[in-house]
């Protein structure tokens, strides 16, 4: 079970070029909007066709633009769960799973319905329409539909884009269980990190229209390689940087040198420190920053302090800091304060 | 009073409808898949019955369909029947002045269509047939009975092409706009007056129509709850 995707397309002054493999995992493909993530998906489901490249689905050719091989969407095979769901409003819940249906015999129609209602827990609610339906149950009918038309594939274009925050993780706690059961490639395209970690086992990154390598999930958050990934990753204190000599880096918008305790590479760009590896420290400890309180955000549970460094107060000259509101009690009214990160844990980032 | 021009009024904008009906649809869904270039070409093409006069419309028919014309000249020698100056010339007229009503209604609801609705029919495997019979159709059934309405209203009231290529005789071609004119000429005030009437009446229910099916589009998804209870 295998999905490889090697495609371009160009639109306008967008230009997508996506390159990835996946086996029967699934796949997280993460990218800021615009990024051409939806389009990737559109293109391996056939609803656009590339300019160039290949699209194989266990060993079927989908696309091919050397062979002029250009399956019609009817005939791939891959399951896609669009971010409306866009179940058929003049059909009820029933009809619109028979319409996914392969097989025409009606006997076995109604068997085949009722057994995917009670599997999504859809019980009792064939004879609804969508619009009666709630966000969560609306897209376990556009998942009941798409098993129904026995996919090899499923394609997931942001899957909870379209709920509530407050029934969110109900509904990822079902498609978890659905995932686990699946057993061809995933593209689960997202731009949420927490997504990411959530659902899938490995993760390509997608930075305006250019695919990244594709990398387990964990080392995308242990050790993102590139800027972007960093970003998408989560982290919010990135400065530019340089390599000055044996294991120190300068940093240029913070206006500090920091030890990471490894070999920095010469192509290094940038620096990446997460919020939570920063620790108040005192003064002169090694990698201890100075740094000056611009602003206190109150969350829930815990505190997020804006702060100057040496290297200014603006864009990605300050730091943000995220600590537990115990931690933050005996710091706060301070002005001043030094923070403290450990070698390992300072992102050593490439361009892109 | 002598009915015949409702009468004919009547048949030649129902007959004339059922025609643009399926005419603007083909004209619209297979537009709509054209290249770009070609598409605004045919556009301009299919509107401009809609900004053009009667007249000239009815002058072209006449040129196309009259005795003399390319059309007109073969059928009369094949089937010895004429075209114009009949009643079903009109027919042909209000197709013609009726068709961009049709077409540009329905071309505006299959582009307001959501994509996702096709792209997800033909995931799912189902033919391109399937969905526009079974999906995008029903979708768009508001769209399709305001350009119907439209269509048939214009077609009730149609005149200028009409009295071009089938003229005025009582009792064969008269419809109620000719016959109005017709009896203003005569300064037959009383009978132009009644034909008024009846043209108010009809008018008063087409709109009357329109302005209730706006309002059961707008309590669409409340009738439906209604009806599963």
């Amino acid at each position: 079970m295998s999905l490889i995707v090697d495609i371009s397309k160009k639109l306008g002054p967008f230009h997508l070029q996506a390159s990835f493999e996946t086996e029967g995992e699934v796949m997280g493909l993460l990218g800021a909007s615009g990024c051409g993530k939806s389009m990737t998906l559109k293109c391996i489901a056939g609803m656009i066709s590339p300019d160039a490249g290949h699209i194989e689905l266990d060993g079927r050719v989908l696309f091919d633009a050397g062979k002029r091989i250009n399956l019609p969407p009817q005939r791939r095979r891959v399951g896609y769960l669009f971010q409306h769901y866009a179940l058929f409003p003049n059909f009820t819940v029933a009809q619109n799973i028979a319409a996914g249906l392969r097989r025409r015999d009606r006997s076995s129609r109604k068997a085949q319905v009722d057994r995917l209602l009670r599997a999504l827990y859809l019980d009792g609610m064939g004879d609804k329409y969508p619009r009666q339906l709630s966000g969560g149950q609306q897209q376990r009918v556009a998942l009941a539909r798409i098993l129904a038309s026995e996919p090899e594939a499923l394609l997931l274009d942001e899957p909870f884009s379209a709920l509530d925050s407050y029934l969110k993780w109900q509904v990822e706690l079902e498609l978890m269980e659905l995932l686990d059961h699946f057993q061809g490639p995933t593209v689960f395209v997202t731009h949420s990190r927490d997504e990411v970690s959530h659902f899938c086992a490995s993760v390509c990154v997608l930075d305006q229209g250019r695919s990244q390598p594709k990398e387990p999930v964990n080392a995308l958050f242990d050790a993102p390689a590139t800027l972007s990934a960093c970003l998408l990753s989560g982290c919010k204190n990135v400065s530019r940087a340089r390599p000055a000599g044996g294991t120190l880096v300068e940093c240029l918008d913070w206006g500090i040198t920091l030890d990471c305790a490894r070999a920095v590479p010469g192509g290094l760009t940038h620096v990446g420190i997460r919020a939570h590896f920063l620790r108040p420290a005192a003064e002169g400890e090694s990698n201890a920053i100075p740094c000056r309180v611009l602003r206190v955000i109150d969350n829930v549970f815990s505190a997020v302090v804006m702060l100057a460094t040496p290297g200014g107060e603006r864009g990605f000259s300050r730091l943000r800091v995220e600590l537990d509101k115990d931690a933050w009690a005996p710091l706060a009214g301070r002005d001043a304060l030094w923070l403290q990160v450990a070698p390992k844990d300072v992102l050593l980032l490439q361009d892109g | 009073m002598d009915w015949f021009p409702l009468y004919n009024s009547l048949r030649i904008a129902l007959i004339a409808t059922f025609f643009t009906f399926f005419l603007g649809i083909a004209a619209a869904y297979y537009a709509a898949k054209l290249p770009r270039a070609v598409k605004g070409v045919l556009d301009v093409f299919f509107t401009l019955p809609l900004v053009l006069p009667p007249t000239v419309v009815g002058f072209f028919l006449l040129k196309l369909m009259g005795p003399k014309g390319l059309v007109g000249r073969w059928v009369l020698s094949v089937w010895s029947v004429r075209l114009t100056m009949t009643w079903y010339a009109s027919v042909f007229a209000v197709i013609v002045v009726t068709f961009p009503l049709m077409y540009r209604t329905v071309r505006g609801a299959f582009e307001a269509f959501d994509p996702d609705l096709i792209h997800a029919g033909r995931t799912l495997g189902r033919s391109n047939t399937w969905i526009f019979w079974r999906v995008l159709l029903p979708g768009c059934r508001q769209g399709l009975m305001a350009g119907t309405v439209l269509a048939f209203a214009r077609g009730l009231g149609e005149y200028g092409a009409t009295s071009m290529v089938s003229g005025y005789t009582p009792g064969r071609t008269a419809t109620i706009s000719t016959t109005v004119y017709q009896l203003w000429r005569e300064n037959n005030d009383g009978l132009a007056y009644r034909w008024v009437a009846v043209n108010l009446a009809i008018s008063f229910a087409v709109l009357l129509a329109i302005n209730l099916l706006e309002k059961r589009a707008g309590a669409g998804p409340a009738r439906g709850e209604a009806a599963l209870r």
